[in-house]
């Protein structure tokens, strides 16, 4: 029996809040946005520092996961080799949907300074890519920034089942 | 000194070329100059043909015939003291002479000398391994392979070290292109989508600089963002970066600095 009043009408009295499914599973979503470690190179570094304590990506409720299986967001930090891009391809398709992909720097847009035989000109030639982050290496803030940015998109996006296609195959 | 060329038109060419230069030479001298090496020269000669010897940079440089390389390293390393080999490589002269160069680099500790074997093979020649003598030649001639194409005979594990086991083509050759052949620019897409895919993916863009202010599929400019494939060419319109949408985020707060406490006193 509560001993104080209640006025059930206002804010906050009642229980309840009204709101649409999208809007509850893209606040889930977007804020549990958990990234598959992917340091390929000094960008690497530049992640690493984001998820550290000075920047603090926990408080977005991005979580570095070892696993593509627990992971939704790939952040493609560095350089990509051919060797290496079947492998990076069979982890993204090992990734659960739904899922995003930043590429974050110049190797990883456009193969950046490495115009040679043995580096992918842009991971978007492998996986499809939502984000690209300019710099060499973008700054930690570049990549928090980049994270708000894919919150938002996640929010706009409905939340059903079925996603539509990325662009690439 | 070499005489002045005029080098207006150098930017118009995509390189320079001056007819007339010469690759400057590294001096060499005598190996009688220095008593170990003419002992260590000497011990060579006594079993085997030695086409040239000569000292640069402190260092002695041997030339020997391609198939003693490997009785020539054991001596070395057995009566010399030639313990360690340090490095070992190829150099591609196919363009000029027809033949790789193969060198090997030895290093004695107790004398504190170094010693280079050098010998010459044809394209198609293969050379014996040294990995019996030297485990860091294992990886070495590894290299060597994947880099030239150099075959080494009786190596434990002749495979490819750096590039995928089914490259094509050795990329340290002189004829190799800097940017890859037909093989390396479609190399990661025949192999993850296929052949079929090519004409979707298109190929790559070798110019990262190339810049298309209007081209929104892909570039876009901050802070004037538009959605995929729209058609600026009358202009675009100002949309400010945010953070945050306008109308705020369902459960998620924005920050209110006149509303937040600050806390003066510490020891509170």
């Amino acid at each position: 029996m509560a001993q104080h009043q209640v006025n059930y009408l206002k804010d906050g009295g009642l229980p309840v809040a009204l709101t649409t499914i999208d809007k509850v599973v893209n606040w889930g979503r977007s804020n549990s946005i958990w990234a598959l470690t992917y340091g390929l190179a000094c960008c690497g570094i530049e992640m690493m520092a984001s998820g550290a304590s000075r920047y603090d990506f926990d408080r977005f409720g991005t979580i570095f996961r070892a696993s593509p299986r627990q992971a939704e967001l790939m952040v493609v930090a560095g350089t990509l080799t051919k060797k290496h891009a079947e492998f990076i391809r069979r982890l993204y398709d090992q990734m659960t949907e739904p899922k995003w992909v930043i590429s974050m720097g110049s190797c990883a847009n456009t193969g950046g300074m490495f115009n040679t035989y043995a580096t992918v000109q842009g991971v978007d030639r492998v996986i499809p890519v939502d984000l690209y982050l300019p710099g060499c290496a973008p700054r930690p803030e570049t990549l928090q920034y980049a994270v708000m940015m894919l919150q938002q998109k996640i929010r706009k996006e409905p939340a059903s089942r079925s996603q539509k296609p990325k662009r690439l195959m | 000194m070499r005489a002045y060329t005029p080098k207006d038109n150098v930017q118009a060419k995509s390189y320079y070329t001056d007819r007339f230069w010469v690759a400057p030479q590294v001096a060499k001298s005598q190996v009688s100059d220095d008593a170990v090496f003419t002992a260590d020269l000497a011990a060579i000669k006594a079993k085997f043909d030695v086409l040239d010897a000569y000292v640069q940079v402190e260092q002695m440089v041997v030339v020997i015939n391609a198939a003693d390389n490997y009785a020539v390293l054991e001596l070395l390393k057995n009566e010399c003291e030639y313990t360690q080999l340090s490095e070992m490589s190829a150099i591609d002269w196919l363009a000029t002479e027809g033949k790789f160069e193969i060198f090997y680099q030895m290093l004695s500790m107790t004398k504190r000398k170094r010693v280079r074997i050098k010998c010459k093979i044809d394209e198609n020649e293969a050379i014996q391994s040294v990995e019996k003598l030297f485990r860091s030649a294992d990886w070495s001639e590894r290299e060597m392979y994947d880099m030239f194409g150099v075959v080494v005979n009786n190596h434990p594990f002749m495979k490819r070290i750096l590039m995928p086991d089914d490259w094509e083509g050795f990329p340290l050759r002189k004829t190799y292109p800097l940017q890859g052949d037909e093989f390396a620019a479609w190399y990661e897409v025949d192999k993850i989508f296929g052949k079929e895919a090519r004409e979707i993916i298109g190929p790559e863009n070798r110019d990262p600089a190339r810049i298309d202010r209007y081209d929104t599929q892909r570039f876009s400019r901050l802070g004037h963002e538009v959605p995929f494939g729209t058609d600026i060419s009358q202009g675009e319109p100002d949309t400010p970066l945010v953070y945050q949408e306008q109308e705020g985020v369902f459960m998620v707060e924005k920050f209110d600095a006149e509303k937040s406490v600050v806390i003066s006193d510490r020891q509170r």
